[in-house]
Parts: structure tokens; C-alpha cells; sequence
């Protein structure tokens, strides 16, 4: 017996768990509604979140799960719930419920506890890709405030004449480090 | 790493389910990148609001005055009288649900008490425990309950966790306007002086120097005059505006985000070189004012006092200066408060003449009385009648979908002139999905004074249910731009859609019509108004 295609064959009862208990880490109304409402428009975080499951899912489902493919999944979840009132744990930790899901599929089946474990692996992996994207979103945050205050404050003293950088080039943004090799290397500048 | 979870309370938290309470049990808590700093007691004391004094939201002792239950049930009371509309929204709610999950920050946030029925349900518990006999038998049973400090606490949190969009009130079947019973909850919080600051210093330097950013007349002038130069690098023309000019036919005003914060800088140049252009070809006269440089409104954000103090200074310089009438800039507050409260608090304007087009004739009848015209109307009057030379072309780089601003699509319902127009000054245009957009539009997150830094997980989650139809056009039809009609959404939509759709980016529907533009005896653009080059121009720019 194969657990992946036990697991293909159950697909649609298993992403309703699992789409059920993510969104049941909200309270009880929003988490009607999230269920509820089925257009992607009026209700993106339920959208969003049944799209992402799913693609995870069959993710699991394949020999080997592809990194980029994970992350564009799981992008769109996490983004928002790095945002909401989680705690780091519970806006990455989603993912893990997944294993207490499987694990009453396979119950006590010996022959299975074995495949169990690779998908559990599998399961362990998305989580830690969850975290590096819970990450880079909220560094992305305090970034885009800094950007912000640099949008609106930079570019007033810039056309007033008050601003020009070392190579007597417009004040930009956050920069790359990239960036500034490459002005660097314009200017003939020595770092 | 004070915010990290305590060894013991790992053990408590492994259950995913969230506790579920009923709202009224439910503690406020005030979560870091929510909540915006409290106003600064010095901008209070300019506006001689009450209780003026500085003070911290996370601190437990908010300074509130010894009798602020007495001053907020008497304040209650007062506006129920004053206002009908109030009275019947606190009464007739069935809580029948329609509204709960049409607010941006419902559906961003997740959290219940953004359902706009709960955020008015923060008023009606009290309105029904105070005011209502029912209530004040039943109690909590008949859904009332008492005004106490942590009630208030609630009251300030989720008030400013509403932008006041009003896309709520489109669904309400009795026809709550939800946004009003937020105004007026602030109303009451700013008797006991609880305001937050992007609010509070924004009026009073609109009060001390007539515009939000408190920039005074000389500087003002300089930043047009920068543009003016820029202007003519790109196009060899200088456009030469007017500034407080007495006897000009026309007054012009416009949010003063244009003036100061990109890219709405970009738009604020269309205008620039739309009224040479105009002045040119059809001896078009109107002029800037550098004192009433001011279109938004944020004392609409605090009571209706200020909103007409604030309204005032707009007509009181087009008198001064012995318009005609006023033409208004892309700016959202400014347009509601003009469409809706300015002839009952400062009206008739009846010492201007009902707007008429000069150079086409039409007469803009909606404005008969506010004497105030948009430019999308008045843009749109000019492209019906063939008066502007465009090259669409030149905006080929965009595939342009737009974002209804809620107060202009709302506020006046304004749907179809900024559509028009920039149908005819781009040739790439998608719209977003239809209950995203005219009516149904979703709220940038970020309106009613909540464009402030330290809340930004706040604008983020309530800029989700836009930035997702945007993020949807671009991946369907690889739309790159998104134009508006709105200052607050110029400065906010960046912001956002650098989170959610970064391959987006943000224009006003001016800029698009003078990249488009065809200017007498231009010489050959190279470039659009940010310098980036036009289609076809790419190798000459290498």
C-alpha cells in the first residue's frame, strides 16, 4: 500500500481538514466567514489560503518537493499571516497540523508508519520554508516604512537642492549592496 | 525579545483554536503596528481641542479628564439630538450581518470587531445602556452595558481601525452609514482628548499654514517652481504658473500631497503643464493659492467643527481673490466633504457663479451649488469635445487598471469621468473584478488619518482585499500600473503593492493625461514625466 496515493485519493477530505482548522486559529465569526464565502475577491485570505494548501498538498503527494514551487505557495499565506495578530509560531504553524491529519488517516497501520515518516519529513521541511518567509516579510515591513519616510522626506530636500550623495547622485532609495558596488565602480571610487 | 512567548506559556499555546468569547468579553488589546501614536498635546493646544496634554496608548493612565464618563454622556447626548441620522443609525440595526464582511479590515485582519456592525455595536451597547429604557433594564441581556475606561480603551482602538470608506453602507439594507457613527465616536473621543497624531498635527498646521504638512507660502511656491524646471527639461516648455493672482477667472486647489510626497509630485505636474497647455491654446485663466494650498480635510477625522474650520479658508480665499469658481485637484476627503457637508456648514457659496466650462460651454450643474468642479469632470468635458491633442501612445509602457477612490466613487459617485479619461489618454486599460471596483471599491487601508508609519501592519492587512484585484489584473493581463483619483492612495497604494504586487506601481490620472499630451510647440519628449523613457526611446536613452 502506498501512502501518497492513499492520500492523493483522499485529497479532497484532507485539504477540508486541513483548510478547516487553519482558519479555525481565527475566532469563531471570521472563521464562518473564511469558510463560508466562497469568491476570491471578497474573501482573499480564505482564497488565498485554499490555493495555498492545495498546492502544498500535491507538493507532498510528488518523490521530491520543489523548493520554488513550496515558496509560491506558501508566500501568499504567510504574507498575511505575518501581518495578523499571530504570534510567530501560529502564522508558521499551520503547516504542522497537516501531520495530525495524515496521521489519523494512517491510524496504526504498520505498513504505512514508515511512509508516514517521509511525508512527515516532507511536512517538516514546508514549515522551516515557512519560517525563512515569515522572515523576509516582516523585515520587509520595517523596510517599507523606511522606504516610506524616505519617499516622501527625500524627495522634497532632494528638488529643494539640499541633497546629493557622494557622487553627486540623487539620494535613492534603500540600496542594494549591488547598487552601490556598481556606482562605486562608475565613479572610480576605491572601497 | 520582550516579545517573545515565556517557556510556560508555550505549554499554554499549543492549542491552535483561538478562545472563543462573545465580543463584549473579549479584552482590547493594543497590539504594536495597529495602533497610531497618540496627538501631540502642542497641535491640540493650537486647535484649542480639550485636554491637551501628552499622553501614551500603552501606558494604563491615558490622563483623561476626572469626569470623562460625564463629558462622553453628555457629549452622546448632544449629538443624538443634533444629528437625526444618528439617533435612527444607533436604533434601527437588525444585525442582520449584510455589512460584517465588506470591510477592508474585516477581511484583512480577521478581526471580528472590524465587522462594521460590531465597530457601531462599540456605540450601541452604550447608546442602549445610557439612552434606552430596554437597555437599561435588560443590561448585557438586551445588549447594553457601561461606559468604563476599558470600553473607551476599545472605543479609540477599533474607531481608528476604520477609514470611514463607507463601502459597509452600499450593503447595508436599511441604509447605515457606518462611516458616520465612526465620526462621531471620534467626535466623542476628541472631547476627552483622544486623537491620534497623523490627525491631530495635520490640522493644525492646515490651520496655522493652510495645508497638512504646515508648508508655508514661499516654500510652496518654490516647489511648484522646481517642477516648472523639470517641466522644461522634459519638455522645452516653462509652463509659468500663477500664484494667488486676484481677477483670475479660475482657483485651484489640490491636496498637498501632489506638492511634497512622490508620486503624486508627478501628477501635480500634469496639472502644471494641463493649465499652460489650456492657457495657451484658449486663453484659459486661473490661478494656484499658496494659502489655502489645501484640499484634504482631516478635521473631518476629528469633529465637524474643525471639518468647517478647515472647509472655511477654501472659499474664503476664492472671495478674496474674486474667482469665479474653483476647480479641484485629485484629492479623496476633500471631494466627500465637498459633495456632503460644505453647503450646510459653510454654504452658499453664493458670492461665486455657477462653474462653466470656458472653453467649451458646458455647465457643470452637479456643481451649481459647491461652485467647486473635479478635474476628471472637468478633463473629461475637455477630451468630449476634442479640445486636448493626445498621443496615447506615449503611455504604451502602462497597462493601466484603476482604483475608484472611495470618497470621489462613494463620497459623489464619480464612476465614469476618470475612466473616460484615461481610456482616451492610454491604450492599454484593464479593469479589476466588479466587486472590487465603482461602488464595490476597496478602500486603500489607509484613509481617515491612518496613513501613518508606526501602524503598518494595519494598512497592510486593510490594503489586502485591493492589492489582491490588482494582483489579479496583473497576472491576468500584466497590468503595471494603477491609477487613481486620490492623494491618501498615491502615498498609500506604493506602499501597499510594494508588499503585495511589487511589479505594480502607482499613478494619478493627471500624469497619465500629460505624458499623453501634445503641448504647442514641445520639443520632442524623450521621456515621461519620472524621466523614464517613452516607448520607442529606449535605445536613444542607452
Amino acid at each position: 500500500m502506498n501512502l501518497k496515493k492513499i492520500l492523493k485519493e483522499n485529497k479532497k477530505q484532507i485539504i477540508k481538514k486541513w483548510f478547516d482548522a487553519v482558519v479555525e486559529t481565527y475566532p469563531s465569526d471570521t472563521a464562518a466567514f473564511l469558510k463560508r464565502q466562497k469568491d476570491p475577491f471578497a474573501n482573499p485570505v480564505g482564497g488565498m489560503t485554499i490555493e495555498g494548501i492545495d498546492g502544498l498538498f500535491d507538493q507532498l503527494c510528488i518523490e521530491e518537493i520543489d523548493p520554488e514551487k513550496v515558496t509560491s505557495f506558501l508566500d501568499p499565506i504567510i504574507r498575511i499571516r505575518a501581518i495578523q495578530s499571530f504570534t510567530p509560531s501560529k502564522a508558521v504553524g499551520f503547516v504542522f497540523y497537516l501531520k495530525r491529519i495524515i496521521r489519523d488517516e494512517v491510524k496504526n497501520d504498520p505498513k504505512l508508519v514508515g511512509q508516514f515518516r517521509d511525508i512527515e519529513t516532507g511536512i517538516d521541511q514546508i514549515a522551516l520554508y515557512g519560517f525563512d518567509i515569515y522572515m523576509k516579510c516582516r523585515e520587509q515591513i520595517y523596510e517599507i516604512r523606511a522606504n516610506e519616510a524616505k519617499r516622501i522626506s527625500f524627495s522634497a530636500f532632494e528638488r529643494a537642492g539640499l541633497l546629493r550623495d557622494k557622487h553627486g547622485n540623487d539620494p535613492g532609495l534603500l540600496h542594494d549592496a549591488e547598487d552601490l558596488d556598481a556606482e562605486n565602480e562608475e565613479s572610480g571610487a576605491k572601497v | 525579545m520582550s516579545d517573545l512567548p515565556k517557556p510556560d506559556e508555550f505549554l499554554t499555546g499549543i492549542d491552535h483554536k483561538m478562545p472563543q468569547t462573545d465580543w463584549m468579553n473579549t479584552p482590547t488589546e493594543i497590539r504594536k503596528g495597529m495602533y497610531c501614536y497618540a496627538s501631540n498635546y502642542k497641535s491640540v493646544e493650537i486647535l484649542g481641542l480639550p485636554n491637551a496634554r501628552p499622553w501614551n496608548p500603552l501606558e494604563d493612565d491615558w490622563k483623561l479628564p476626572e469626569n470623562w464618563q460625564q463629558i462622553i454622556h453628555e457629549g452622546f447626548k448632544e449629538r443624538l439630538d443634533k444629528f437625526r441620522s444618528f439617533k435612527v443609525f444607533m436604533d434601527i440595526c437588525v444585525r442582520c450581518g449584510a455589512c460584517a464582511d465588506k470591510c477592508h479590515f474585516f477581511i484583512g485582519t480577521g478581526d471580528p470587531k472590524n465587522m462594521p456592525v460590531l465597530r457601531a455595536e462599540l456605540l450601541r451597547s452604550i447608546y442602549r445602556n445610557d439612552f434606552t429604557t430596554v437597555g437599561k433594564i435588560l443590561g448585557k441581556i438586551g445588549g447594553g452595558r457601561k461606559m468604563t475606561l476599558d470600553v473607551l480603551k476599545e472605543w479609540w482602538y477599533y474607531l481608528f481601525q476604520c477609514t470611514e470608506c463607507r463601502r459597509c453602507s452600499v450593503f447595508c439594507p436599511y441604509g447605515i452609514d457606518t462611516a458616520e457613527v465612526t465620526i462621531m465616536g471620534r467626535e466623542l473621543l476628541n472631547l476627552i482628548g483622544l486623537n491620534i497624531d497623523w490627525i491631530a498635527t495635520p490640522i493644525a498646521n492646515c490651520y496655522q499654514t493652510g495645508n497638512h504638512l504646515g508648508i508655508q507660502p514661499h516654500a510652496f511656491k518654490d516647489m511648484l517652481e522646481f517642477f516648472v524646471e523639470d517641466i522644461e527639461e522634459i519638455t522645452g516648455i516653462n509652463v509659468d504658473p500663477s500664484f494667488n493672482r486676484k481677477g483670475a477667472d479660475i482657483l485651484f486647489i489640490t491636496p498637498s500631497g501632489d506638492v511634497f510626497a512622490d508620486p503624486g509630485t508627478y501628477t501635480c505636474m500634469g496639472y502644471m503643464m494641463l493649465f499652460h497647455y489650456l492657457r495657451e491654446k484658449y486663453g484659459f485663466d486661473i490661478t494656484w493659492s499658496t494659502y489655502a494650498s489645501e484640499g484634504g480635510n482631516f478635521g473631518f477625522f476629528t469633529s465637524h467643527e474643525t471639518m468647517k474650520r478647515l472647509n472655511s479658508k477654501m472659499y474664503a480665499e476664492a472671495k478674496r481673490l474674486g474667482v469665479k469658481w474653483i476647480l479641484g485637484g485629485e484629492c479623496g476627503h476633500m471631494w466627500r466633504v465637498i459633495n456632503q457637508y460644505m453647503d450646510t456648514m459653510n454654504g452658499p457659496a453664493d458670492f461665486l457663479e455657477e462653474p462653466v466650462s470656458p472653453i467649451t460651454g458646458t455647465k457643470f450643474e452637479n456643481a451649481k451649488s459647491t461652485k467647486m468642479v473635479h478635474i476628471a469632470e472637468f478633463l473629461a468635458d475637455l477630451i468630449h469635445h476634442d479640445k486636448l491633442e493626445l498621443d496615447p501612445s506615449r503611455n504604451d509602457n502602462f497597462k493601466v487598471s484603476f482604483h475608484d477612490s472611495c470618497n470621489p466613487a462613494r463620497g459623489m459617485g464619480m464612476f465614469e469621468e476618470p475612466r473616460y479619461v484615461i481610456k482616451n489618454v492610454c491604450n492599454h486599460f484593464y479593469e479589476m473584478p466588479a466587486n472590487t471596483i465603482r461602488e464595490q471599491t476597496f478602500c486603500c487601508g489607509s484613509g481617515a488619518g491612518l496613513n501613518a508609519g508606526e501602524n503598518m501592519e494595519l494598512r497592510l492587512a486593510g490594503g489586502l482585499p485591493r492589492a489582491n484585484a490588482v494582483k489579479y489584473v496583473h497576472e491576468k493581463f500584466g497590468v503595471n500600473m494603477l491609477a487613481c483619483v486620490c492623494a491618501i492612495d498615491r502615498a498609500a497604494l506604493p506602499t501597499s503593492l510594494e508588499y503585495w504586487v511589487p511589479e505594480v506601481d502607482t499613478t494619478g490620472m493627471t500624469e497619465l493625461v500629460a505624458n499623453a499630451l501634445i503641448m504647442p510647440g514641445e520639443t520632442k519628449r524623450e521621456t515621461d514625466l519620472r524621466g523614464e523613457p517613452l516607448p520607442g526611446m529606449e535605445e536613444d536613452d542607452a
